[in-house]
């Protein structure tokens, strides 16, 4: 968890192309302003690469690289919290539906493990499926009080 | 800075020096063009040196792991070394360590090779 040196509240709000590039620059957003915010680099690492999953998922899985969808993708600091918010327009997927990336018959599968990760690293993280279509993925990871 | 792969042979050990992000994109895509490359070639020993890695996701993870399927399903063996602190990681979390052969210097892990 991070030292919260700055205090108050900041905010960002992007809407983001399909594509790799896009993910690229919300991991670098995410990493900077997480870095402005006090986390440390162990935290910071654990930021970015939950970021880089999600919006992986959302360009590539979730919009499919189609130009005509986006990507939301807003942060938040406030209460402590600092919350990544990225929402795609695809058909949406059921966490329940993934499977164990652990169990040792997907031990050597080539895919699959970017959710899990998601899970490991971050404080919270909460999937919805949003109207007319798409999914949302909510990330918290929790900043410390300077003592 | 992006993925870079550098071949040497050391005895008939294909040694590939991996440097940069194995992330989602060109440095996973490059990791496993660069094994089925080396596969078509009839290299069947190969040393990933992932000392220079810097980023590493589950993308780059998956390429770790294709490359391990693919040079032992044509009969090779497929190594790694000197991990950085990042791929330990997430070796651990994901509990893939074990599936792989891991060193920490280079000449024991070329004469492990058989």
């Amino acid at each position: 968890m991070g030292e919260n040196t700055g205090g108050g509240t900041r905010t960002v709000h992007e809407i983001l192309d399909s594509s790799l590039d896009s993910v690229d620059h919300a991991e670098q957003v995410a990493m900077d302003l997480a870095q402005e915010s006090g986390f440390e680099e162990e935290d910071l690492h654990k930021i970015g690469m939950s970021v880089r999953e999600c919006m992986v998922n959302a360009v590539v899985h979730g919009n499919r690289y189609n130009a005509q969808k986006k990507v939301d993708f807003s942060i938040s600091l406030a209460n402590g919290r600092y919350t990544i918010r990225i929402a795609d327009q695809g058909d949406g997927f059921e966490l329940s539906d993934l499977p164990d990336p652990l169990a040792e018959e997907n031990l050597l599968r080539h895919s699959g493990r970017g959710i899990f990760l998601v899970r490991a690293f971050m404080d919270d993280f909460q999937v919805r499926r949003i109207s007319p279509s798409g999914t949302e993925v909510i990330l918290v990871k929790n900043v410390v009080a300077p003592a | 800075m992006s993925l870079k792969l550098t071949n040497r042979l050391v005895g008939d050990v294909s040694v590939v020096d991996v440097a940069g992000r194995i992330t989602m994109g060109e440095g996973s895509s490059a990791l496993r063009d660069c094994m089925r490359d080396m596969i078509a070639k009839s290299q069947r020993k190969i040393l990933l040196n992932l000392s220079g890695v810097t980023h590493i996701d589950s993308s780059g993870l998956g390429g770790l792991v294709s490359g391990l399927t693919t040079v032992t399903n044509a009969g090779g063996q497929f190594k790694l070394l000197g991990l950085t602190k990042c791929v330990k990681d997430l070796l651990a979390i994901t509990k893939l360590g074990p599936v792989f052969d891991i060193h920490e210097e280079e000449a024991h892990a070329i004469r492990s090779f058989t």
